[in-house]
C-alpha cells in the first residue's frame, strides 16, 4: 500500500492569532514494502507528517493518497477506521496509552475495535507478547506493574496486534537502554523482512537510519528538504551539518580516515561496509609503509 | 476547544499588559459588579464606551473578542429569550398562550444581552492581557489578609500556579492520548450516549495515571531543590503598584459615581 503526498500543506489553528505552520507544499511517496526513515531538526514537521499517514490530521491543502483512499481537506471524519487498521501508528512514549486491567486485554483492545472477535483477539495477544520478546506470564499482569521498557513493548504489541500493513513509529527507541534499543530495532527489521511490512520511522539516531532504512526523507521547517537512499543523503556531510543533522558514526569515522589519505568509492554506511572497504585498502597501505 | 479564547493569554505590549495584575483583577471584578448598577440606556452607553476604549487600549483586535463571545452565544440567546417572553409588565405587544411580548420584557432582554457582552468582554480582556502566573501571584497577594483566620494562602497559591502551569501540558497529553487511541480504532463522539461514555475510559485512565506519575516526579524534584513549604521563602516575581494602577482605581470610582447618577 503506497502512501503519496501531493502538494500537502497543513496549518495549525488556521484563522486565529495562534496559527502555526506544520507542513508546506510537501510531495513525496512512501512505497509499499519500503523502510522509510524521516529525519529533521526538532519542530521540522516530522510528527505532523506522521499523523497524516493514518488521517489523524487532514491536510489543509493538497491530497494524501493512502492505498486507494484519497484524503483531502474536505474528507469526512467518518469511515476512516479501515485506514487506521492498515496503518498502525506507534506514538512517542506509547506506554502512556495503556489502560486495561491486564496486558492481554490491552493488546486485544485494538483488534476488537476493528471487529475481531474476542477469542481471536485474545489469541493474537498471546502471540504478540511472544513476538515483542516478553515472557508469557505478563499476560495476566496489570500493565501498570511493568517496567517502562516492558510497557513500551506491550504498547507496540497492541499496535502490531491490529496486523497493519504499514507500521509508523515515532522515535520508538527514545529513552530505552542500548540492549532494549537493539532488540526493538531487530524486531522491526524482522517484521520488514519476513512479513514485508512497510515501516516508516521518525528518528534522531543516524546509526539506525544507516543500518536499517532504505529510503530517507529529510524535513526542514515543514518543507521537504531532500529524499533518497541513505547513501545519497549521507554523501554530503556539509549539507547535513547545515541542516543541523549529524552523520552515522561509521560515516564520521570514514571522514576522519579520508583525511588520513584513505579513499572510498562510496560512503560506507554500516560497520560491515566500512570493514570490507578497509580490508580492500589496508594490505597495500601496510605494504607501502614497509618499503 | 481551540475556539474558546476565554482564559487565554495574548502576549503584547500595551498599558493594560504592563499594569499590576492585582489592580487588573480588582478592577475587573469591581467593574463586573457595577455593571449590575446600570438600569438605563445612558448608563449602558457609558459602560459600552468605557469597555470599548479599554479594548482599543489593549491593542488586541476587536474581532478576536467577538469570536470569544461566539461559543457562549447560545447561552446568551437562551437567557435573553427567556427574559423577553416571561417578563410581565408594561405595554403588551403580542400574546400567544403563556408567551407574552411586553415592553418590559424587551427592555430586560436587551439589558441582559448588554450585561453578558460587557462581562465577557471584560473578563476576556483580563485574561488576554495577564499571564496566568501573574494572575496567580495577584490572587496570592490579595488573599494575604486571610492568613489572619488561618487560611492556607501560600498553599492555595502554590496549587493554583502549579495547576495553571500544567493546564497546557495536560491538554497536549490529552490530545496525544486521544490520537493514540484513535489510531487503535476508538471513535470519539460517535454512537449512542453509552458508547460515547465508554470511549472516554481509554483517555481518562492513562490521563489519571500520568498525572499521578507527574505529581510524584514534581514533588521529588521540588524536594531535591530544597523546597520545605511556604515559610521563609523569598519571591522572584515581585508585583509593583504604579501610578497607572492607582489611576485605574480612581477611574473605577468615577465610573461608579456616573452610574449612580445615571440610574
Amino acid at each position: 500500500m503506497d502512501i503519496t503526498f501531493k502538494d500537502v500543506s497543513y496549518t495549525y489553528q488556521p484563522g486565529t492569532p495562534f496559527q502555526g505552520l506544520g507542513l508546506e507544499h510537501v510531495s513525496l511517496t512512501i512505497e509499499s514494502g519500503s523502510y522509510t526513515a524521516i529525519i529533521g531538526h526538532t519542530g521540522s514537521g516530522k510528527s505532523t507528517l506522521l499523523q497524516h499517514l493514518n488521517a489523524l490530521l487532514k491536510p489543509t491543502a493538497g491530497v494524501v493518497q493512502i492505498g486507494d483512499r484519497e484524503i483531502t481537506p474536505e474528507t469526512n471524519n467518518k469511515n476512516l477506521k479501515a485506514i487506521r487498521q492498515k496503518v498502525g501508528m506507534v506514538f512517542q512514549f506509547p506506554e502512556s496509552q495503556l489502560f486495561e486491567a491486564t496486558v492481554q486485554k490491552d493488546i486485544a483492545f485494538g483488534p476488537q475495535n476493528f471487529g475481531v472477535p474476542e477469542a481471536e483477539a485474545m489469541a493474537r495477544a498471546i502471540h504478540m507478547v511472544e513476538l515483542v520478546g516478553l515472557p508469557a506470564n505478563v499476560l495476566e499482569k496489570s500493565p501498570f506493574d511493568l517496567s517502562g521498557g516492558q510497557m513500551r513493548r506491550v504498547a507496540i504489541a497492541g499496535v502490531l496486534a491490529m496486523q497493519p500493513e504499514v507500521l509508523v513509529l515515532d522515535e520508538p527507541t527514545a529513552g530505552l537502554d542500548p540492549v532494549g534499543r537493539r532488540e526493538m530495532m531487530a524486531l522491526f527489521t524482522r517484521l520488514h523482512e519476513e512479513q514485508g511490512m512497510t515501516i516508516v520511522m521518525v528518528t534522531h539516531q543516524m546509526d539506525d537510519v544507516a543500518n536499517y532504512a532504505n529510503h530517507v526523507i529529510v524535513l526542514e521547517n515543514g518543507q521537504l528538504a531532500k529524499s533518497g537512499t541513505p547513501r545519497e543523503i549521507f554523501a554530503d556531510p556539509a549539507w547535513l551539518t547545515a541542516k543541523h543533522l549529524g552523520l552515522p558514526t561509521t560515516t564520521q569515522f570514514a571522514q576522519a580516515l579520508i583525511q588520513k589519505g584513505f579513499v572510498f568509492d562510496q560512503v560506507p554506511l554500516t560497520e560491515h561496509e566500512l570493514a570490507a572497504m578497509l580490508q580492500a585498502q589496508l594490505p597495500s597501505k601496510v605494504g607501502e609503509r614497509r618499503e | 476547544m481551540n475556539k474558546l479564547i476565554l482564559g487565554r493569554f495574548m502576549p503584547g505590549d500595551s498599558i493594560l499588559h504592563r499594569m499590576d495584575p492585582r489592580a487588573k483583577l480588582v478592577a475587573s471584578f469591581y467593574y463586573i459588579g457595577i455593571i449590575f448598577l446600570a438600569r438605563s440606556w445612558p448608563a449602558y452607553a457609558v459602560l459600552f464606551v468605557f469597555t470599548m476604549s479599554l479594548v482599543l487600549i489593549s491593542k488586541i483586535k476587536l474581532d478576536f473578542f467577538i469570536k470569544g463571545v461566539r461559543p457562549l452565544l447560545w447561552l446568551i440567546l437562551f437567557t435573553v429569550l427567556l427574559q423577553i417572553f416571561f417578563t410581565r409588565g408594561g405595554h403588551i405587544y403580542w400574546q400567544w398562550g403563556f408567551l407574552t411580548l411586553t415592553r418590559y420584557g424587551l427592555l430586560n432582554g436587551a439589558y441582559i444581552f448588554m450585561r453578558f457582552v460587557l462581562i465577557i468582554f471584560m473578563s476576556t480582556l483580563l485574561t488576554l492581557t495577564t499571564p496566568p502566573l501573574s494572575l496567580a501571584d495577584a490572587i496570592e497577594s490579595l488573599l494575604k489578609p486571610l492568613k489572619a483566620i488561618r487560611f492556607p494562602v501560600y498553599e492555595v497559591a502554590l496549587m493554583l500556579s502549579i495547576a495553571l502551569r500544567f493546564v497546557p501540558t495536560l491538554m497536549d497529553e490529552t490530545t496525544k492520548i486521544m490520537n493514540a487511541q484513535r489510531a487503535r480504532g476508538v471513535d470519539f463522539g460517535e454512537g449512542g450516549l453509552f458508547k460515547q461514555m465508554k470511549a472516554i475510559v481509554p483517555i481518562l485512565i492513562p490521563l489519571f495515571v500520568s498525572s499521578f506519575n507527574r505529581a510524584d516526579d514534581l514533588a521529588t524534584a521540588m524536594e531535591a531543590r530544597g523546597y520545605q513549604g511556604g515559610e521563609g521563602r523569598s519571591k522572584y516575581r515581585i508585583l509593583k503598584w504604579q501610578t497607572m494602577d492607582s489611576l485605574a482605581m480612581v477611574a473605577m470610582a468615577i465610573l461608579t459615581v456616573i452610574l449612580i447618577v445615571l440610574r
